[in-house]
């Protein structure tokens, strides 16, 4: 029970996207057709997930050495350097899926999300499942907000907008109108 | 001279990063729910940028190219863990509060890597401390007037000083929503008058 209130809270009421502000980058980048936004959200469930199972363990070696003030360097060069792994071993073992998600992996080392979501984790929570469970259902979040987004900027694509506002003006004001969406679900999970 | 005040000045609007190049997006939402956050977030990421540009450009003739990236990951992140210390000592309470896991995050920030790759990595330390000025006040700039509006159409203040009633704010313009749709109508207004002197110019 506690993991179901855990997962429709990182997926719906605190979306990390919409109402973190995690992961724009990516957000407004790669939503302007359907089927990369799903292999977006993809890579993101995979990469977000691993890291933070690495890191969350990470985190009791930085604790029990009292060091943990090199936490963001440490979680960065460890995500960095999974990134690369991922992608060499992806490419040898899993050909199809790396020609899937090939191309977003290296985009992924500099998304917010996936960093935000590893120093998050050992903030609010202390074992690694959890962790790893609110790092799945916080990927799962920012995949449905990416495929909802697409789907709007593909079809906004098709009206006769005023000319200032084409391009990121008007990705930015349907992110908003998402986010206003979003807000209802707010007081779901306290 | 001429060209250091080019350097120094191509960021603070003509190329602004965050209304013309549209990097650093999530601290720029998220950090801007008043004017001082917006202010502060923006100094500490140009203490930062500043910071790692003038190392990057030192550094930059010792550094193989095929390794450049993690490299300068390494320099921007020592950093930033210089700078969350120094704020965790000194900066109020409130500030650090409120702009929490995004100094971390200004590792992340793309402006940073951007201007090590674009700029730093160039450039003599003269001229990528100058960039890093000028880029590192074009953001604040940015962050600083989103801030102010967000507060003044949220709250009804700015910088903390009242001058609009209470029953004039809208709560929303603090909250998530209002980020993007503040932010969205900016672009805007900055797209309509460039259209404008892009016309005047050609006619």
């Amino acid at each position: 029970m506690t993991y179901l209130l855990l997962i429709i809270g990182a997926v719906l009421v605190n979306n990390v996207v919409l109402t973190q502000f995690l992961g724009i980058c990516p957000f407004l980048g790669v939503s302007k057709r359907l089927e990369t936004s799903f292999g977006m959200a993809a890579a993101v469930l995979f990469v977000m997930t691993l890291a933070t199972l690495v890191t969350s363990l990470l985190q009791y070696i930085l604790v029990s050495w009292n060091i943990t003030f090199l936490q963001t360097i440490t979680f960065i060069l460890v995500i960095a350097s999974l990134v690369q792994m991922v992608e060499i071993v992806m490419k040898k073992i899993a050909p199809p899926l790396y020609q899937a998600l090939g191309i977003f992996l290296p985009l992924i080392t500099t998304n917010c999300a996936v960093l935000g979501v590893a120093i998050l984790s050992t903030q609010k929570f202390s074992s690694v499942l959890e962790s790893v469970v609110y790092a799945a259902a916080t990927a799962l979040g920012f995949g449905l907000a990416l495929v909802l987004f697409s789907g709007l900027r593909e079809q906004s694509e098709l009206y006769d907008i005023p000319k200032p506002m084409r391009g990121a003006p008007l990705a930015l004001i349907t992110a908003g109108l998402l986010s206003l969406a979003f807000m209802g679900f707010s007081g779901l999970v306290r | 001279m001429n060209r250091y005040w080019k350097e120094f000045s191509k960021g603070l609007i003509h190329n602004n990063p965050v209304f013309v190049i549209l990097l650093g997006m999530c601290p720029t939402l998220a950090t801007t729910t008043n004017a001082l956050n917006g202010f502060s977030m923006g100094l500490a990421t140009m203490a930062v940028l500043v910071g790692s540009n003038l190392t990057i450009s030192l550094i930059r003739k010792l550094i193989p190219d095929t390794i450049r990236i993690p490299a300068f990951i390494v320099v921007i992140a020592t950093f930033v863990t210089t700078i969350q210390r120094v704020m965790e000592a000194w900066a109020p309470p409130a500030i650090n509060e409120s702009l929490g896991i995004f100094i971390p995050l200004i590792v992340v920030n793309c402006i940073i890597l951007g201007r090590a790759e674009a700029f730093a990595s160039k450039n003599t330390p003269l001229l990528s401390v100058l960039d890093g000025l000028g880029m590192g006040l074009g953001f604040t700039f940015a962050l600083t007037l989103l801030g102010s509006l967000r507060e003044i159409l949220g709250n009804g203040t700015l910088f903390g000083f009242r001058f609009l009633p209470t029953d004039f704010s809208m709560l929303t313009f603090i909250l998530a929503p209002g980020g993007f749709l503040v932010l969205g109508l900016i672009i805007a207004v900055l797209q309509k008058l460039n259209s404008k002197k892009d016309t005047g110019v050609s006619a």
